[in-house]
């Protein structure tokens, strides 16, 4: 047997499993017995251990119960979210995302595993979430969040988790709580660290806090920046108790108020917001805007966390992957290849003869001195030299030859990209490259 | 040189990102206390000397910006009437660039 139909016989395997197992639950369901209470013994059973907690007892499990919570992006806030939600016997859950797993998720989207590579994220995770607790709800929307649909979905839900992973995704679910009077736990993380705040609820809105979006270039996503499983984590499961907290109309919720969370000191600073702006523009007393907007016009960025292919530099600015792969063999000329690329990401992986410059050093006195020296020992007197620059994806080769370009005024350094960079590289010269 | 004003200690720290056009996450600063210390003028003052580079990525005209919160012991400074708040001695001025990951 081949490895492709050994992997479809799994997949029809796991599917007639499911179908066994939901037969089964079935079966069991109808054997449950209600106590006067409200909740069933399997539930008092279940979920003894939070009942047992003043705040919660019996009125607010079946609080819990009733209660439904959107989750609006199932990576490494959504996950985590869900996981606690879902255990703790929220009634009905939501989950929205537009994705397929990715092998680089697997590190802090704990619902996804191995098997779902591929597999649409609100699938992989509606999967995981039943196997943990087949009495909850769950309503997976395989979808990207616009202005179009979110109204509708959200109306439909108490509480909403922002656990998405972009600006502009952001303002439309604040815009669309707003609308519908919904309180938005909004989470966000990147490398160590964390934030974590509730709008619309007794306090400001996101566009209080942040009338305007912050400039593209100064956004950085997880893709570029990186990011920690347990601290993305950490936000994500604070994300799920806010909610509870909210379900259960407790004191202490998190609104007018932004935790920090920092990993590398393990410090949790809270932090007072301004209070609900009476001129917001959404949720002010003479607020303009009454329906959503083209938020992604509004941020200037794209609704997703994906790299969009830049295109700076002419074609004769450009070499492909395998032109530079026949350049680089042919000994005829000599050349400098300069990788734009972050340390760490220069550490994973690298072209021979390639030398270190990252794109943030490139328009900096010490890296763009580094890069004239280089240029100066490969060169014998004035003769012409190319100098070849690489990236990741082929975004940064393109500003940073045109940050060489302005700084190094010379007709004879000849000064190109590699159009994809060391993704295109990896697909199209060397298979056995990695590719993160 | 007298003047009526002592020198100003105070805490500068900068997070969520913001650090990366810094050189340290946390400054402990002596401010020359030749005349009274508003927060906008704390804002020139951390461009023209703590700054590294790219002041664009911190400042937008005379205010930060979108997208950097500025905070004085751990309040928005909306709340302090911004740049407008006269520093005391031993505040500590919070700049946090906002996380849009998840």
């Amino acid at each position: 047997m081949n490895e492709e139909e050994l992997i479809r016989e799994i997949v029809a395997l796991r599917k007639t499993l499911r179908e066994k197992k939901d037969t089964l639950r079935r079966l069991q369901r109808d054997k449950h017995v209600v106590q006067e209470c409200g909740l069933t013994n399997e539930e008092i059973g279940r979920y003894s251990r939070q009942i047992l907690v003043p705040e919660i007892g019996v009125k607010g499990q079946l609080k819990l119960k009733k209660s439904s919570v959107l989750i609006v992006g199932a990576g490494g806030l959504g996950c985590p979210a869900a996981l606690y939600l879902v255990g703790a016997g929220i009634g009905h859950i939501g989950i929205i995302d537009y994705d397929e797993v990715e092998i680089n998720n697997l590190h802090r989207q704990l619902l996804h595993s191995e098997e779902s590579i591929r597999v649409s994220k609100v699938v992989s995770a509606t999967a995981a979430l039943t196997r943990l607790n087949s009495s909850v709800n769950i309503t997976p929307y395989k979808m990207q969040l616009d202005s179009s649909n979110a109204l509708g979905i959200v109306k439909q839900y108490d509480v909403i988790l922002d656990a998405t992973d972009n600006v502009a995704t952001r303002y439309l679910l604040n815009d669309a709580c707003v609308l519908t009077g919904k309180p938005l736990v909004s989470g966000s993380a990147l490398k160590f660290e964390g934030q974590l705040t509730v709008y619309n609820y007794r306090g400001p809105c996101y566009r209080c806090v942040f009338p305007t979006p912050p400039p593209p270039e100064t956004v950085t996503n997880c893709g570029d920046g990186g990011v920690l499983g347990a601290a993305v984590g950490t936000i994500g499961v604070l994300q799920a108790l806010e909610a509870m907290k909210i379900i259960l109309e407790m004191s202490g919720v998190l609104a007018g108020r932004l935790l920090l969370f920092d990993g590398t000191e393990t410090l949790f600073r809270n932090v007072k917001l301004r209070p609900k702006n009476q001129n917001c523009l959404i949720c002010g007393d003479n607020s303009t805007i009454d329906k959503l907007i083209d938020y992604e016009e509004f941020c200037r960025a794209k609704a997703n966390d994906k790299n969009p292919g830049l295109k700076l530099l002419k074609e004769s600015e450009r070499l492909s992957v395998k032109e530079y792969h026949k350049f680089a063999d042919s000994s005829a000329t000599s050349h400098v290849l300069i990788d734009v690329r972050s340390h760490e990401e220069f550490e994973i992986c690298k072209l021979p003869n390639s030398i270190n410059v990252p794109f943030t050093q490139i328009s900096k006195p010490n890296g763009h001195a580094l890069v004239e020296q280089v240029i100066r020992s490969m060169r014998n007197g004035d003769t012409r030299i190319d100098v070849i620059v690489i990236c990741r994806r082929g975004n940064d080769s393109q500003k940073a030859v045109k940050i060489l370009k302005g700084l190094i005024n010379d007709e004879a350094v000849n000064i190109r990209d590699v159009i994809g960079g060391i993704h295109a590289w990896a697909k199209n010269v060397d298979p056995t490259f990695p590719i993160y | 040189m007298t003047s009526g004003y002592k020198d100003l200690s105070i805490t500068v720290e900068f997070r969520g990102g913001a650090e990366l056009l810094f050189e340290k996450k946390k400054n402990e600063l002596n401010l020359p206390g030749d005349e009274e210390w508003t927060l906008r003028r704390l804002l020139f003052w951390i461009r023209d000397n703590l700054l590294k580079d790219r002041p664009e990525l911190f400042l937008l005209g005379d205010t930060v910006r979108p997208g950097i919160l500025v905070l004085v012991n751990d309040e928005d400074w909306e709340l302090l009437g911004q740049g407008e708040y006269k520093l005391k001695p031993r505040d500590t001025v919070l700049f946090i660039s906002t996380l849009h990951g998840g």
